[in-house]
């Protein structure tokens, strides 16, 4: 009885909190019909928006991504004084919030930024193009990796590496035939996880685009400005292929998870 | 973990990842935070201060305690039940579910946001439910309360639930065999054991809400005094270039991330010495 009460209320709640929201997307995506939905996707803007987000994730996530693998190695190999100030520093950005992150990097190379003149003479901009929506996305999901990596590593120790070691291999041979075919699902499920965030990361790169149409406009903002402009059935499409987006990253997770677990990793 | 031995350690490699992840660190994280302590500090401490402390600012700092501790309590709450339903109990679809919990994690902040105000406005699903009966959702304290909880609980979810998966189940049984009802276990026995996790889950999901802005800035409607949350504050600001306004109440919030960064790491070094101590790892 209890039991029944317990799981009605949980499936209950996640129904109205997380079922109810995706079903709106849907349906107000195609709210105007099928063709004003594809007429919606196809806007120049709208395609503008999703290469500027694909890009930006192609950037930012292998940058990450090796970060993750060099602080993860020095973290969990190895031990330092000031280790664990490194592990909280790390998850900083995760408290940070996006705004504060966006600013923090137009005072750096915005017109009146530290680099503000040094950018200007030599006709670069940062803020208000490209280069400073990939640093943004760079700083948001900083983390998402290497704190996926250093439990796993945590818990698979050493000792194959250094039996490795012992045995002759170089420190590249170690890491490439030892530890990563060890910590391929971990690795997988963090770059899943770290894209997503990067391509629907939207507070820290409102502050840093500039918001200009077609040049400076991921898909997240793009939906805010059709939403502001109250084309809500066009910012309903741009928001169902993020949504799509989420629902492709969780079968991915769940997948990569149901793997590790097949192959005794635990992500 | 495996014994560590002190001088050149055995595995290469470490100045090499040590220096890149410092210098990498450094550029991305650090440096660039750093520009809000040094813009603020531009403004001496009485400007600052001042700038920090106005009405309007004050009020999004209420505003975004207050909602954000509403809503990490609540999401702590089902969390919690969504938690214990997973973890102990088997139901057709549960794996669908198990996957599920990490949508507000994977969805974009702005289509939550997006979607929550356009359900809860007057003329959205919820909100027509509502209206007649005077509750009003969208663009007001309530809704951003709402949004926060929504962002909050996949924190909640997944801190509780290897602590309940791992739970030993003897220690229940033996409360059981000594006479104690469902209720006075989970109150004696199991809620103790939960509580460090419990915890931590609370003080993701509230630091996450604090600083939250892209599900907030749709259904709040930035009324300032009002609806305006801190972050929401912030944007302003930066819109009317304001920079050394907006620096000092990042400072401040700032100052607020750290603090809780360093309550969230203690209390994992504290779970993993109890998990030590217990035996389990």
């Amino acid at each position: 009885m209890v039991r029944r009460l317990l799981i009605g209320t949980a499936l209950g709640f996640l129904a109205l909190f997380l079922a109810l929201p995706l079903a709106a997307v849907v349906t107000h995506a195609l709210g105007d019909g099928v063709p004003a939905y594809l007429r919606a996707l196809r806007d120049p803007d709208t395609l503008a928006a999703v290469r500027l987000t694909l890009l930006t994730a192609a950037i930012a996530v292998p940058l990450n991504l090796t970060f993750g693998l060099a602080a993860a190695w020095a973290i969990t190999k190895f031990a330092f004084p000031g280790k664990q100030l490194l592990v909280a520093l790390i998850d900083l950005p995760l408290t940070v919030s996006p705004v504060i992150c966006g600013m923090a990097f137009v005072l750096l190379f915005g017109a009146q930024g530290w680099f503000g003149s040094w950018l200007s003479d030599h006709d670069l901009k940062v803020v208000f193009a490209v280069p400073g929506i990939v640093l943004a996305t760079l700083f948001v999901t900083f983390p998402f990796v290497a704190r996926e990596l250093i439990p796993l590593m945590q818990e698979q120790g050493t000792e194959e590496e250094e039996a490795a070691v012992v045995l002759g291999a170089s420190g590249w041979q170690t890491f490439r035939r030892v530890t990563l075919p060890n910590i391929k699902w971990g690795l997988l499920y963090g770059v899943i996880v770290c894209s997503a965030r990067a391509m629907g990361e939207f507070g820290a790169v409102s502050v840093v685009s500039g918001h200009i149409r077609g040049v400076t406009n991921t898909v997240p903002l793009h939906v805010e400005i059709l939403y502001n402009e109250y084309h809500l059935a066009a910012a309903f499409a741009a928001a169902s292929l993020l949504a799509l987006l989420a629902l492709v990253t969780l079968a991915m997770q769940s997948l990569v998870e149901w793997q590790g677990r097949r192959r005794g990793e635990s992500t | 973990m495996s014994a560590v031995r002190r001088g050149k350690p055995v595995l290469p490699g470490f100045g090499l990842a040590l220096g890149f992840t410092v210098t990498y660190l450094g550029l991305v994280v650090l440096i660039p935070l750093s520009t809000i302590f040094v813009k603020s500090a531009g403004l001496g401490w009485s400007g600052l201060l001042a700038a920090a402390t106005t009405p309007r600012v004050l009020a999004s700092y209420r505003l975004s305690l207050v909602a954000s501790l509403a809503a990490a309590l609540i999401s702590a709450v089902f969390g919690l039940v969504v938690a214990w339903v997973l973890a102990r109990y088997r139901f057709p679809g549960r794996r669908f579910v198990d996957a599920f919990v990490d949508l507000p994690f994977a969805l974009p902040t702005a289509v939550a946001g997006l979607t929550l105000t356009t359900l809860y406005a007057p003329s959205g699903w919820i909100g027509s439910l509502l209206a007649p009966l005077g509750i009003k959702v969208a663009f007001t304290p309530l809704g951003i309360v709402l949004a926060l909880t929504f962002i909050g609980l996949p924190f909640v979810v997944r801190t509780l639930q290897p602590v309940l998966e791992d739970l030993e189940i003897e220690v229940e049984e033996a409360a059981a065999s000594l006479g104690a009802s469902r209720w006075h276990t989970f109150r004696r026995v199991l809620l103790p054991a939960i509580r460090p996790a419990l915890l931590t889950g609370f003080t993701l999901a509230f630091a996450r809400a604090v600083g939250e802005y892209g599900s907030v800035v749709f259904i709040s409607g930035n009324m300032p005094l009002r609806t305006e949350i801190a972050p929401l504050l912030i944007m302003t600001k930066l819109e009317q270039f304001d920079y050394a306004g907006a620096a000092a109440i990042a400072v401040v919030l700032l100052l607020a991330s750290f603090a809780l960064l360093v309550a969230i790491n203690l209390q994992a070094i504290g779970r993993r010495r109890a998990a030590s101590a217990r035996g389990t790892t």
